[in-house]
Order: C-alpha cells, then structure tokens, then sequence
C-alpha cells in the first residue's frame, strides 16, 4: 500500500519537502542540545519541564481523542462514521508518534532511554505510560492497517481485528488517565494534585482530538477526491462541543475548590495563571485567551445556528483545539510548578531552539499524518471509483 | 587443583560467616561505648552505620559564616558546578554564558518563609523570619522521587540514605517534579568547566542527569561524618533514628524540632530545633 505514497501532485511534494525542511533545521538544532545538554532550554531547576513536555500532554489527548470515532462506530454500529474512522485511527498513530519524540528530545541521556526496559520499575507512573502509549501506538497501527488493506481489497477484515479494536478502547482512556496520573500522584504540587486532574485531560482530549479532526476532513476535502461527509462532521462538532464544555466545567469546579477552600499551596498556582503571582504575570494572558477561545467555542457549538455553518466550523474548531493547547500544555505544566514547593517564583518562556525543536517533532508527525492520510483517501478514492 | 580452589573457597566462606555473625554483638559494644551521632560500625571496619539515618540541625547555631562553610565543605567535596566560577579559557575555550536558574545545588541557604511555605504566618519572630535557615535532601522515609524514578536510578539504601545512581539516571526529571522540597538539581550543561579544583576521590557528573545530597555515604562507609556535620561545629548532628539511644534521638527527646512539610506524609529525616 505504501507505494500510493510515492505518487503525488506537486503541491503534496511541496508540502513533504517543506515538512522535510522544518524536521532537517530543528535537527540540526537537536544535534546542539544533544551536545551541550538542555542549558539550551528555558528550563531550569524550578521548572524542570517546559514545552516538551507540555507539547507532549497535550498531544497524547489529541491521540486519545481518536477513540470519539471508534467507539460510535464499533460499539454503536454509527454507520456516518464508517468513512472516517480510519481517520481518526491514523490521527492517533501521528500523534503518538509525536508524543514519543517530545519524551526522548527532553530526556537528558536520551541513549540510556531503554534503561526503562532494563530496570522495569512498576512504582513509577513513567513505566506504565510507555507500556500504554506503545500499546495504543501498536494498536493503531495494527488495526489501521488492516481495515485500510481490507478496504482496498474489499474484503470484511480479519477477524482478530475485531478484539484488538475492542482494545483500544480502554487503552485509549489508559493513556491519557497514567498521562494525568504521572502529575496527579506528586505530593508537592498543589495545582496538579487533585482526581479531577485525568477527567478534566480526558474531556479535553474528546474536545482538542475530534475538534482536530473537523478541520482535517475540511483539508481533505479541499486537496482530494475524498468526502468524509457533512453530516459525520456535525456528530463530531457535538462531540466537541460536549466535551469542552465537560473541560470548561471541570475546570470552574477546580477554581471553586481552590478559591474556597483558599489553601495557599493549591490557590497560588492558579492565581499565578489567571492574575498573576508577586509581580509575575507570564502567563495571565495566554491562560484568559485560552479560556475565551475554549468559552467561545463552547458557545458557538452550542447554538445550531453556528454549528450547522459550513464556513465558521472550522473556525470554532481552531479557537478549541488552541484553547485546549494552551489550558493543557503551557498552563498546566507550567503552572504546576509556579511556584515552586519553596514558595520562589521562576518563570518559564521556551527559548527559540526549544521552539525549533517542538516545531521540528510536529513536522514529523505531520509528515506521518500526511503520507497515512493520503493512503487512506487514495484507497477510498480507489474504492469508490 | 579443582579440589584445592574449592576447599579454600570454603575456608574463606566459613571466616566470612565467622565474621557476620560477631560484628552484630561488636555493633552493640560500641553503639554503647560511643553513644550517638557515630552511630555503630558495620561489616566495614571503619564504616558507620544505621537503620535509618537521620540528621538533626540546632537552628540558634546557624549563622551565615558557618553556613558557607559547610555549603563550601560539601560542594568542594562533591565536585558541585559553581556558576559563579571563572571558567578556564585555555581548557574549556568554547563555555557558553550561564543561567543561573539552571544552578546545581546540594545545600544551601533558605529563609524561614520558603523553608516552611506552610508555616506561614504574618506575625512570625522576626529572628525565625531573617534566620538563614540550611536546607538539603531529607532523605525521606516515604520518598516521592524514588517512586517517580523509572529506572530505580534514585533508590533508597537500607539504612535510609535516598541516593542516585549517576550512570543509570536517564534526565526524565520526574524526581524533581516529585520532591516537594525543591531538592534536586539538573545537570543542564557539563558541570565540569564550572568546578574550581576537582575532588579525585567523587565522581565528576556529566551532562543530562540529575544530582542531590547523598549524606556524604562515600564518607560514613569509612567512618568519617558528612562534611557539613564536620564543618557545622556542633550545628548539624548525624545518626541512626531507630535507635533510641543515639544522639539523634536524645536531642528529639529534649527538644522540640520541626520537619519541612510534615503533612504531605513523606516522613523527612532532617529535623530543626527551633
């Protein structure tokens, strides 16, 4: 199948060379931080993860999202969604494989990284997260595959595939719940130490993952022959818009527990975020932007009117998928740790190789995205036709 | 000749069971002749040894001078990266300039306010509140960073030591992320331009792992005690917790000693008279 890769217009080798482009510069990058060690981060020992790690969160939602496709189909028989499942499968994969990258990349001895293999430690979060985040990835690939090579073939897929899909489910869930779980379970970090830490990561991931992928199948539209269908994009635009308002909802019942119980360790995190902290304020504004893109596109999801428009879906769907961005990558992992368990106050700001770096993992994933999504509306195409 | 190897084998195996099963009754003789802070002697001759070691610093005896004299002692000892240092055009011609933030630190200098952030209090004494309090790793019971390390790079000894292995730690920081006591430092760059006079006797780190206070158990396996104990001049005491009899344990029992953030249950092993 991976020949239908290798054959393409001009514009899709425009766009592969120019993904190549991005991935050889922050390589190069890399190679400088491989050397020299993270000094070239804007991390430092207050804040101990920055925009890797948060890129990193934030995509493994994205990843679990991927399941907002499969359970109506597979569990409910939800036949809109036949066309698009393989998108939302293969979404999955490119962002795990994203996720990977943004883990190895802020590692300090990356080339000790199999010392996770070697010495398996079940008391850390951090073990069961490379099994479920390797898991889902296997899962996806395997799953996606085989329904597309079935597809192309027009043949019903193997019948193993059937309980590996059942699978991933719960996989899906498990990834972004031992993602939470690696934050939620530390004892000094006020902000990130409540249960409602996996629930909220997981609405937003329902919200971001199927909010990514409207504006997906508008891109497929536009560049190919396929059609996902209108009306598989409005169950997914309802599915966003209950999950952001889940998110939203989760995340007004922390402010009410914060502010109302006014303990000072988990209060001055958020006070950090939304009005700033002793004359630090990096974040105030990204964290009320990230709110009122993720409040407005609540509402206009909300109301038929603007869900039903062609034109501003896709639009609500970007002010989500950044607002989630935000809330979930900078303000969650930078908010936990200002400030700091000593009370100092040391804020973040990634530097411009860190930012080179992350943009260079997401031209990677894109270009995963890129060449699975076109096998997949090549095939689809193929069929049809 | 395989007969012979054997039998000495054995001969050596029998003087080393003769050997352990003594030390324990030697232990006692001399945890009771020595009292405390020189806890007991182990299989080691020389070494100190404890079930779990804890460390007790009398605050009224702090004051700046001493307490740079103990953070010099420890850091020039473990080869701690200092920012602050000249670095060596000739031998590192291509350092790049510091960021303070991404400073090393074993021991060092705190404030009440950021010591205890969860004894806040407006109308706290003002000697308490200008007190340079020391702060180290506590060398918890219930230890958070050694439950995030993936790799086990970060375990705790028998005797209650929390340390690190250099060469496993891979820089995943989720240590740091989980000790609440801002105890770990990142090797975000190569220390080594940043190190005055190399101690031959300590491992130098590379880049990319993490480091703390190991409680000096280079120096208790010989018999010595911590560097800041011995600079501290009578500051700082060392010695086993679980025994009722140390020096540790007769000070706890005398006066009244606080630990940092007691409520989050991770049982830390320094205590503070106040």
């Amino acid at each position: 199948m991976l020949e239908i890769a290798i054959k393409g217009s001009k514009n899709y080798w425009l766009w592969i060379v120019f993904l190549l482009l991005v991935m050889g510069a922050g390589f190069a990058v890399y190679i400088d931080q491989f050397m020299n060690g993270l000094m070239i981060t804007g991390m430092s020992r207050d804040v101990s993860w920055g925009f890797y790690i948060a890129n990193f969160t934030f995509l493994v939602g994205v990843a679990a999202g991927g399941v907002m496709v499969v359970i109506p189909y597979y569990l409910h028989n939800y036949e809109k969604f036949h066309r698009i499942t393989i998108l939302g499968e293969f979404l999955a994969i490119a962002a795990l494989i994203m996720c990977l990258l943004f883990i190895i990349v802020d590692l300090g001895q990356p080339t000790r990284m199999l010392n996770v293999l070697l010495y398996p430690t079940p008391n850390s979060m951090l073990f069961y997260d490379m099994l479920v985040l390797n898991g889902y990835l296997f899962l996806n690939i395997v799953i996606g595959w085989k329904v597309l090579e079935a597809e192309r073939n027009q043949v019903e897929p193997p019948l193993w595939t059937k309980p590996l899909i059942y699978l991933s489910v719960p996989f899906a869930i498990g990834i972004h719940t031992v993602t939470a779980y690696l934050y939620c379970g530390l004892p000094g970090r006020g902000y990130w130490l409540t249960a409602i830490l996996a629930p909220r990561f997981l609405a937003s991931a329902f919200a971001a993952g199927p909010a990514f992928l409207i504006i997906l199948c508008y891109i497929i539209k536009k560049f190919t022959k396929f059609d996902p269908g209108w009306e598989a994009m409005q169950t997914l635009a309802k599915i966003v818009c209950w999950a952001i308002i889940a998110n939203l909802f989760f995340f007004l019942c922390e402010v009410f527990v914060v502010y109302y119980s006014n303990i000072p360790s988990h209060k001055t995190h958020l006070q950090y975020l939304l009005f700033g902290y002793h004359g630090y304020h990096a974040l105030v504004p990204w964290m009320w932007s990230g709110l009122i893109m993720m409040f407005t596109g609540a509402f206009l999801l909300v109301v038929p009117q603007f869900r039903n428009n062609k034109t501003l879906l896709p639009f609500t769907c970007a002010l989500i998928f950044f607002g989630a961005w935000i809330d979930k990558g900078l303000g969650m992992i930078s908010g936990g740790f200002v400030p700091s368990p000593l009370h100092h106050v040391t804020e973040y700001t990634p530097t411009g190789p860190e930012i080179m770096i992350t943009l260079a993992v997401y031209a990677t994933g894109f270009l995963v995205l890129t060449i699975l999504y076109k096998l997949a509306t090549q095939v689809k195409e193929e069929v049809r036709g | 000749m395989m007969e012979k190897s054997r039998r000495s084998f054995l001969r050596v195996a029998g003087i080393a069971a003769i050997g352990l099963g003594v030390s324990p009754a030697m232990n006692f003789a001399s945890s009771d002749s020595n009292g405390a802070a020189v806890a007991v002697k182990g299989k080691n001759e020389q070494a100190l040894i404890a079930k779990r070691w804890g460390m007790v610093i009398d605050t009224s005896k702090l004051n700046k001078e001493i307490n740079e004299k103990m953070i010099e002692a420890c850091h020039k000892a473990h080869n701690v990266p200092d920012f602050n240092h000249e670095v060596d055009k000739g031998k590192y011609p291509k350092t790049r300039p510091v960021n303070h933030k991404q400073e090393i630190k074993w021991i060092w200098e705190e404030h009440f306010p950021y010591a205890f952030p969860d004894k806040e209090d407006e109308f706290l004494a003002e000697k308490f509140h200008d007190l340079p309090f020391l702060v180290t790793c506590n060398h918890c019971k219930n230890a958070p960073c050694v439950q995030a390390c993936p790799t086990k790079a970060t375990f705790k000894r028998e005797d209650g030591i929390v340390i690190m292995d250099f060469h496993r730690c891979i820089g995943c920081r989720f240590c740091m992320a989980a000790c609440p006591y801002g105890s770990r430092s990142f090797n975000f760059r190569d220390p080594r331009p940043f190190i005055a006079e190399t101690n031959p006797d300590f491992p130098t780190r590379s880049k990319g792992v993490v480091e703390k206070c190991n409680l000096c158990a280079e120096r208790l396996s010989k018999g010595e005690l911590p560097h800041c104990v011995e600079a501290s001049e009578g500051a700082i005491v060392v010695g086993d917790l679980e025994n009722p009899e140390s020096e540790v344990r007769v000070i706890l029992k005398e006066q009244y000693a606080i630990r940092r953030n007691e409520a989050l249950g991770t049982e830390p092993s320094v205590y503070y008279i106040m």
